[in-house]
Protein backbone atom coordinates (compact mmCIF):
# COMPACT_ATOMS: atom_id res chain seq x y z
CA UNK A 1 0.00 0.00 0.00
CA UNK A 2 1.63 3.28 -0.88
CA UNK A 3 -0.82 6.08 -0.48
CA UNK A 4 0.59 9.52 0.92
CA UNK A 5 -2.42 10.61 2.39
CA UNK A 6 -3.09 7.53 4.50
CA UNK A 7 0.97 7.92 5.60
CA UNK A 8 0.54 11.28 6.64
CA UNK A 9 -2.58 10.78 8.31
CA UNK A 10 -1.02 8.06 9.80
CA UNK A 11 2.13 9.61 11.04
CA UNK A 12 0.13 12.43 13.02
CA UNK A 13 -2.71 10.41 14.20
CA UNK A 14 -0.43 7.73 16.07
CA UNK A 15 0.82 9.54 18.85
CA UNK A 16 -2.55 10.97 19.84
CA UNK A 17 -3.83 6.78 19.84
CA UNK A 18 -0.82 5.94 21.89
CA UNK A 19 -1.22 8.85 24.45
CA UNK A 20 -4.97 7.97 24.65
CA UNK A 21 -3.76 4.31 25.56
CA UNK A 22 -1.16 5.41 28.00
CA UNK A 23 -3.82 7.80 29.78
CA UNK A 24 -6.41 4.42 29.72
CA UNK A 25 -3.65 2.42 31.39
CA UNK A 26 -2.44 4.45 33.99
CA UNK A 27 -5.82 5.43 35.18
CA UNK A 28 -6.88 2.21 35.05
CA UNK A 29 -7.42 2.24 38.85
CA UNK A 30 -9.89 4.83 39.43
CA UNK A 31 -11.47 5.48 36.44
CA UNK A 32 -13.05 3.05 33.63
CA UNK A 33 -10.98 1.18 31.49
CA UNK A 34 -7.56 -0.32 32.77
CA UNK A 35 -5.12 -3.03 31.31
CA UNK A 36 -7.03 -4.44 28.84
CA UNK A 37 -8.86 -1.43 26.43
CA UNK A 38 -5.75 0.80 27.17
CA UNK A 39 -3.54 -1.84 25.68
CA UNK A 40 -6.23 -2.86 22.82
CA UNK A 41 -5.66 0.80 22.03
CA UNK A 42 -2.21 0.83 22.27
CA UNK A 43 -1.87 -2.63 20.01
CA UNK A 44 -4.25 -0.82 17.34
CA UNK A 45 -2.43 2.07 16.98
CA UNK A 46 1.02 -0.37 15.84
CA UNK A 47 -1.25 -2.37 13.79
CA UNK A 48 -2.81 0.75 11.96
CA UNK A 49 1.20 2.07 11.54
CA UNK A 50 2.01 -1.68 9.99
CA UNK A 51 -1.13 -0.92 8.00
CA UNK A 52 0.20 2.34 6.34
CA UNK A 53 3.39 1.59 5.79
CA UNK A 54 3.85 -2.46 5.32
CA UNK A 55 5.26 -5.23 7.08
CA UNK A 56 9.05 -4.18 6.55
CA UNK A 57 8.72 -0.88 8.88
CA UNK A 58 5.87 -2.71 11.32
CA UNK A 59 8.84 -5.22 11.63
CA UNK A 60 11.52 -2.39 11.68
CA UNK A 61 9.12 -0.47 14.86
CA UNK A 62 8.38 -3.21 17.19
CA UNK A 63 10.60 -6.38 15.70
CA UNK A 64 8.88 -9.90 16.79
CA UNK A 65 12.28 -10.51 19.35
CA UNK A 66 11.12 -7.64 21.34
CA UNK A 67 7.94 -7.74 21.43
CA UNK A 68 7.62 -11.96 22.62
CA UNK A 69 10.09 -10.54 25.03
CA UNK A 70 7.86 -8.52 26.02
CA UNK A 71 4.83 -10.46 25.58
CA UNK A 72 6.22 -13.01 28.14
CA UNK A 73 7.60 -9.81 30.31
CA UNK A 74 4.06 -8.87 31.14
CA UNK A 75 2.78 -12.25 32.59
CA UNK A 76 5.85 -12.75 34.62
CA UNK A 77 5.42 -9.32 36.28
CA UNK A 78 1.99 -10.21 36.59
CA UNK A 79 3.08 -13.12 38.77
CA UNK A 80 5.86 -11.52 40.94
CA UNK A 81 3.06 -8.73 42.35
CA UNK A 82 1.15 -11.60 42.94
CA UNK A 83 3.86 -13.34 44.67
CA UNK A 84 4.45 -10.04 46.64
CA UNK A 85 1.00 -10.10 48.07
CA UNK A 86 1.77 -13.74 49.73
CA UNK A 87 5.19 -12.53 50.98
CA UNK A 88 3.43 -9.22 52.44
CA UNK A 89 1.05 -12.08 54.54
CA UNK A 90 -1.98 -12.38 52.43
CA UNK A 91 -3.17 -14.40 49.68
CA UNK A 92 -2.17 -14.42 45.88
CA UNK A 93 -2.76 -10.67 44.54
CA UNK A 94 -3.86 -9.67 47.52
CA UNK A 95 -3.80 -5.38 48.08
CA UNK A 96 -5.94 -3.88 51.25
CA UNK A 97 -5.47 -7.71 53.49
CA UNK A 98 -1.50 -7.63 52.54
CA UNK A 99 -1.36 -4.06 53.80
CA UNK A 100 -1.26 -1.87 51.38
CA UNK A 101 -3.18 1.19 51.07
CA UNK A 102 -6.77 1.87 49.21
CA UNK A 103 -7.22 3.77 46.21
CA UNK A 104 -8.28 7.66 46.47
CA UNK A 105 -10.23 9.54 44.09
CA UNK A 106 -7.99 11.24 41.56
CA UNK A 107 -4.80 10.00 42.60
CA UNK A 108 -2.77 8.27 39.89
CA UNK A 109 -0.28 7.09 42.29
CA UNK A 110 -2.31 5.29 45.12
CA UNK A 111 -4.12 1.55 45.17
CA UNK A 112 -1.01 -0.12 45.62
CA UNK A 113 -0.46 -3.06 43.86
CA UNK A 114 -3.08 -2.15 41.31
CA UNK A 115 -1.86 0.05 38.88
CA UNK A 116 1.59 -1.74 38.69
CA UNK A 117 -0.53 -5.02 37.86
CA UNK A 118 -2.09 -2.70 35.08
CA UNK A 119 0.72 -1.80 33.52
CA UNK A 120 1.89 -4.80 33.33
CA UNK A 121 -1.71 -6.30 31.74
CA UNK A 122 -0.95 -3.03 29.13
CA UNK A 123 2.36 -4.36 28.19
CA UNK A 124 1.14 -7.59 27.61
CA UNK A 125 -1.94 -7.31 25.71
CA UNK A 126 -0.47 -4.47 23.18
CA UNK A 127 2.53 -6.77 22.35
CA UNK A 128 0.19 -9.57 21.73
CA UNK A 129 -1.98 -8.28 19.70
CA UNK A 130 0.86 -6.62 17.78
CA UNK A 131 2.56 -9.96 17.38
CA UNK A 132 -0.96 -12.07 16.44
CA UNK A 133 -0.96 -9.53 13.71
CA UNK A 134 2.72 -10.09 12.41
CA UNK A 135 2.15 -13.39 12.46
CA UNK A 136 -1.13 -13.45 10.52
CA UNK A 137 -0.10 -11.19 7.54
CA UNK A 138 3.14 -12.63 7.25
CA UNK A 139 4.18 -13.93 3.49
CA UNK A 140 5.54 -17.52 3.55
CA UNK B 1 -34.66 6.92 26.20
CA UNK B 2 -36.60 4.14 25.70
CA UNK B 3 -37.16 4.40 22.17
CA UNK B 4 -33.27 4.80 21.60
CA UNK B 5 -32.87 1.90 23.11
CA UNK B 6 -35.65 -0.02 20.89
CA UNK B 7 -34.08 1.51 17.89
CA UNK B 8 -30.71 0.45 18.34
CA UNK B 9 -31.61 -3.22 19.40
CA UNK B 10 -33.64 -3.66 16.43
CA UNK B 11 -30.31 -1.74 14.30
CA UNK B 12 -28.22 -5.40 16.23
CA UNK B 13 -30.80 -7.60 14.68
CA UNK B 14 -30.72 -6.10 11.29
CA UNK B 15 -27.37 -6.08 11.15
CA UNK B 16 -26.89 -10.09 12.56
CA UNK B 17 -29.29 -10.74 10.03
CA UNK B 18 -27.25 -8.91 7.27
CA UNK B 19 -24.03 -10.71 8.22
CA UNK B 20 -25.53 -14.35 7.96
CA UNK B 21 -27.15 -13.17 4.83
CA UNK B 22 -23.94 -11.08 2.64
CA UNK B 23 -22.46 -13.46 0.19
CA UNK B 24 -20.12 -10.42 -0.23
CA UNK B 25 -17.47 -11.46 2.55
CA UNK B 26 -15.65 -7.93 3.25
CA UNK B 27 -18.95 -6.30 3.17
CA UNK B 28 -20.23 -8.54 5.83
CA UNK B 29 -17.05 -7.75 7.42
CA UNK B 30 -18.39 -3.91 7.27
CA UNK B 31 -21.75 -4.44 8.68
CA UNK B 32 -20.12 -6.52 11.95
CA UNK B 33 -18.09 -3.69 11.92
CA UNK B 34 -21.05 -0.97 12.26
CA UNK B 35 -22.86 -3.92 14.83
CA UNK B 36 -19.95 -3.70 17.16
CA UNK B 37 -20.22 0.16 16.93
CA UNK B 38 -24.02 0.08 17.81
CA UNK B 39 -23.08 -2.63 20.74
CA UNK B 40 -20.16 -0.16 21.87
CA UNK B 41 -23.33 3.02 21.85
CA UNK B 42 -25.53 -0.03 24.19
CA UNK B 43 -22.91 -1.16 26.65
CA UNK B 44 -22.71 2.84 27.13
CA UNK B 45 -26.59 3.43 27.67
CA UNK B 46 -26.16 0.13 30.13
CA UNK B 47 -23.88 2.08 31.83
CA UNK B 48 -21.08 -0.13 31.82
CA UNK B 49 -17.94 2.19 30.20
CA UNK B 50 -15.07 -0.02 30.51
CA UNK B 51 -16.77 -2.49 28.24
CA UNK B 52 -17.66 0.38 25.89
CA UNK B 53 -14.56 1.31 25.38
CA UNK B 54 -13.07 -2.40 24.98
CA UNK B 55 -16.30 -3.23 22.64
CA UNK B 56 -15.03 -0.24 20.46
CA UNK B 57 -11.39 -0.76 20.43
CA UNK B 58 -11.71 -4.64 20.35
CA UNK B 59 -14.67 -5.30 18.05
CA UNK B 60 -15.28 -2.62 15.86
CA UNK B 61 -10.89 -1.75 14.91
CA UNK B 62 -8.88 -5.30 15.87
CA UNK B 63 -11.40 -8.06 14.97
CA UNK B 64 -12.26 -6.04 11.65
CA UNK B 65 -8.47 -5.71 10.34
CA UNK B 66 -8.07 -9.20 11.51
CA UNK B 67 -11.19 -10.47 9.12
CA UNK B 68 -9.92 -8.58 6.67
CA UNK B 69 -6.10 -9.61 6.86
CA UNK B 70 -7.48 -13.34 6.76
CA UNK B 71 -9.40 -12.89 3.55
CA UNK B 72 -6.82 -11.59 1.78
CA UNK B 73 -5.43 -14.25 1.99
CA UNK B 74 -8.05 -16.35 1.14
CA UNK B 75 -11.08 -15.45 -1.19
CA UNK B 76 -13.42 -13.08 -1.08
CA UNK B 77 -16.78 -14.41 -2.06
CA UNK B 78 -18.75 -17.30 -0.39
CA UNK B 79 -19.36 -19.73 -2.18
Amino acid sequence: MDDLIVKNITKIVTPFIQLYGIYIILHGHISPGGGFAGGAIIGASLILYTLAFGLDEGHKLAPHSLTSKVESGGIFWFILLGLVGIIFGGRFLDNQSAGFYMGGLGDIISAGLIPLATIGIGLKVASTMITLFHATIQED
Amino acid sequence: MRYLNVILVLFLIVCALAVEKTKDLVGAVIIFASYSLVMAVLWLLLRAPDIAMTEAAIGAGVTTILFIGVISRTRRMEK
